[in-house]
């Protein structure tokens, strides 16, 4: 087992969480020990806290291509799922839809306000025609609520179908995307136009914890999640996280700037992995080939995921299986379920998701490390 | 040596911890998550795992969570759920032991190259007449033997009882002065899974249906009510509807038939117990007990009684030396050798009439 020394690790679990781009952690560090002051006064360093913020507003909504005004800066994505679905019901009324795939924050919230929860295809995206099926049952739909990329298996939706179905089906529902696993891999701004709230979290491209965006249209009403100073044009409220705002924008524009190598050098280093794995143990399958480059799921049957993380971790490799409860405990996963995966190998699935600095060196490791735990598993199970 | 430890999140697992530790092994903490429903009681809150967590972190170990809800439910929640819908009283905490801490996670211990399971067990495990057993831990009353009994003979090669040896109130002690904060944490009593709020009755009740019936005595007379049959268990002596009079038990359950039978305590009275779910740590044992006077003991912390056992196939009688209470179909008879240490075997009282 490596020593306590980080580097020696092998991470591969981005998608629950990323390292930080450098800049951003500089851009952060100056702000922390001298922006203290409150955005929201009136003298002269309120002022120029404020003005960073304003020019962190500038920059996301020039990436994302949508107005300043639109932007909002959030603690997250869950916070940004919990406004944008139970803000628009208890707004409007009516009905929530999502799909089955969705990630826990947007799920549990249409499940809480009693809403529609769409199936999937085996592909892991929402099956269309059940979603325009639901939509056309109900006339009281408000919000619909549909993934840009899944966080377990990486499947990409085609939200130009997606938001095409259901302004035909149900044209005065706002239509929301949990886009928190798409910034790494897609633009942005050839989503914005499709929706009318895309919510962001900043750890997952390369920002800090407990900052997040979330993109509203202008025109469309969301009930206030959070009630208080309405620092955010009154449509969220709390005091302004100066250096967690700062990072999340410098981090949005590193990434965006480094978007198009970084996801043509991962999609070449995941597919080295898949093959590497499925080639050195028989009873590996690559869950989804389409998915985007970051994330690379594989389902081991006949074995328990809990057993190959163990041993993975044991030798320094870090990845994931499905989400943890707040035991920690891994739970079967709803998103495989969902598609459809039968219980055998949904059992022994381990998701690897790569990040910006994933080096080639660290893939081959993690192949090595894989090969022979799975192998083990395989031996004692016999 | 590695050795995986199960941590509940109690005082004994923190304190076996420490031990196992302060030997030098490789310790990995395990809280093993079991129960999936609610429950404010027992093993399986997501404060015990903080527990858990926090003690194996001041201690320097690692600690992981896995989740055996699955097998839990397959294992001791739906066979209790089904015991009791035939009237029969089962032990789920053994059940747990049987098929959860020394089955399911011996095998992953096993699986994931582990040298040894420990447990935070109040139990020890000796060299007895050249093979390995259980035998009771030294704190006699907080003694677990009774509860682990089905350890077998390969298990008994693999699983460690740290604080087998030591009293509760050194084991408390040395949470304290690890400044643990499980130090003073109360024991569990209860079946982990049953809130103390909704109880027996208001867990079941939601999956299974309950039958009223008749309490009768022994002539036939008609002399009370229970809205519950599949709740009552032999030699209970409350909510019978009976009102004052001479002390009367429950002498007989028939879930079937819908009927209590109560009678006076000589009623109660066996000469014979019938067995089945045989447990012998080594296969020689059966040929070596067989016939022979054990010491039995027919619940967690009850008393001894000397039967002696005949075994035949799958079943085994207990011919009591003195006619004993009858024990409820279900429960669990460990038996002890004459010194009342170490444990030669088990079974579970037959439902068979």
């Amino acid at each position: 087992m490596p020593g306590s020394a980080a580097e020696s690790w092998v991470y591969l679990d981005h998608a629950a969480s990323t390292n930080m781009h450098p800049a951003a952690v500089e851009a952060m560090s100056h702000y922390l020990s001298t922006g203290h002051a409150n955005p929201s006064g009136s003298h002269r360093m309120s002022r120029d806290s404020r003005k960073v913020i304003d020019e962190a507003r500038d920059i996301v909504a020039s990436i994302i291509g949508c107005k300043p005004g639109e932007v909002i800066f959030t603690s997250g994505g869950t916070e940004g799922a919990n406004a944008a679905i139970l803000g628009a019901v208890r707004r409007h009324g009516g009905r929530a839809v999502c799909s089955a795939a969705e990630h826990h924050a947007v799920l549990h919230c249409v499940e809480h306000v009693g809403g529609i929860v769409v199936p999937v295809t085996v592909g892991g995206t929402i099956d269309i025609d059940a979603l325009g099926e639901a939509l056309r049952a109900k006339t009281d739909v408000t919000v619909v609520s549909v993934m840009a990329v899944n966080n377990e298996v990486g499947s990409i939706t085609d939200m130009e179908t997606v938001s095409r179905t259901m302004r035909a089906a149900a044209p005065n529902a706002i239509l929301h995307t949990d886009a928190v696993q798409a910034a790494c891999w897609l633009d942005l701004s050839a989503i914005w136009p499709l929706v009318d709230v895309l919510t962001l979290s900043a750890h997952k491209f390369g920002g800090p914890k407990g900052a997040g965006i979330m993109v509203q249209r202008e025109g469309v009403v969301l009930e206030p999640l959070i009630l208080g100073g309405g620092q955010e044009r009154d449509r969220r409220s709390g005091t302004h996280n100066t250096a967690g705002i700062v990072g999340t924008a410098v981090a949005l524009a590193v990434n965006n700037n480094d978007r198009p190598d970084t996801v043509g050098r991962l999609a070449h280093l995941r597919t080295r992995l898949v093959d590497g794995i499925t080639s050195g143990v028989p009873c590996a399958t690559e869950t989804l080939r389409d998915s985007v480059a970051g994330v690379a799921h594989l389902c081991f049957e006949g074995l328990e995921s809990e057993s190959l993380l163990f041993l993975l971790d044991e030798q320094g490799v870090c990845v994931s299986a499905a989400s943890a409860c707040a035991s920690g405990a891994m739970e079967p996963s709803h998103v495989l379920a969902a598609m459809g995966v039968p219980r055998s190998l949904m059992m022994g699935s381990l998701r690897f998701s790569l990040g910006h600095d994933t080096t080639a060196a660290e893939i081959e490791r993690a192949i090595e490390v894989t090969v022979a735990a799975a192998r083990r598993l395989m031996e004692s199970a016999r | 040596m590695k050795v995986l430890l199960a941590m509940s999140g109690g005082v004994d697992s923190s304190a076996a911890a420490v031990i196992l530790a302060r030997q030098g092994h490789d310790v990995v903490g395990v809280t093993m998550r079991l129960w999936g429903g609610e429950s404010d009681t027992g093993c399986c809150s997501v404060s015990d795992v903080d527990d858990a967590r926090r003690v194996a972190q001041q201690i320097g170990i690692d600690h992981l969570v896995f989740n055996f809800s699955e097998d839990f439910d397959e294992h001791v929640v739906a066979p209790y759920v089904d015991a009791h819908v035939h009237g029969i009283t089962p032990n789920p905490c053994i059940e747990c032991n049987r098929h959860l801490k020394f089955d399911r996670l011996i095998r992953r211990g096993r699986e994931l190259g582990f040298d040894a399971v420990a447990t935070g067990h109040h139990a020890r495990i000796v060299e007895h007449d050249g093979v390995r057993r259980v035998a009771r831990g030294a704190d006699e009353a907080k003694d677990q033997s009774y509860v682990v009994h089905m350890l077998s003979g390969a298990d008994l090669d693999y699983v460690l009882f740290p604080v087998g040896d030591m009293q509760k109130s050194q084991v408390r002690e040395l949470a304290s002065e690890t400044h643990l904060r499980t130090a003073t944490k109360p024991d569990s009593q209860d079946v982990c899974f049953i809130g103390t709020t909704i109880g027996r009755g208001g867990f079941l009740g939601t999956r299974m249906e309950f039958h009223d019936a008749p309490v009768v005595d022994t002539s036939g007379a008609s002399v009370g009510r229970v809205d519950a049959v599949e709740l009552v268990t032999l030699g209970q002596r409350r909510g019978l509807g009976l009102g004052g009079g001479d002390k009367r038990y429950v002498v007989d359950v028939n879930v079937d038939e819908r009927r209590v039978v109560v009678g006076s305590e000589a009623d109660l009275l066996s000469p014979e117990t019938v067995i089945d779910t045989l447990v012998w740590p080594h296969e020689s044992d059966v040929a070596s007990l067989d016939g022979t006077t054990v010491l039995v003991q027919g619940s967690a912390h009850g008393a001894r009684a000397a039967a002696r056992i005949d075994v035949n196939g799958d079943l085994a009688t207990l011919t009591w030396e003195r006619p004993q209470r009858r024990i409820s179909p279900g429960q669990t008879v460990v038996f002890y050798d004459a010194g009342d240490t170490v444990v030669f075997g088990g079974g579970i009282v037959t439902t068979a009439r």
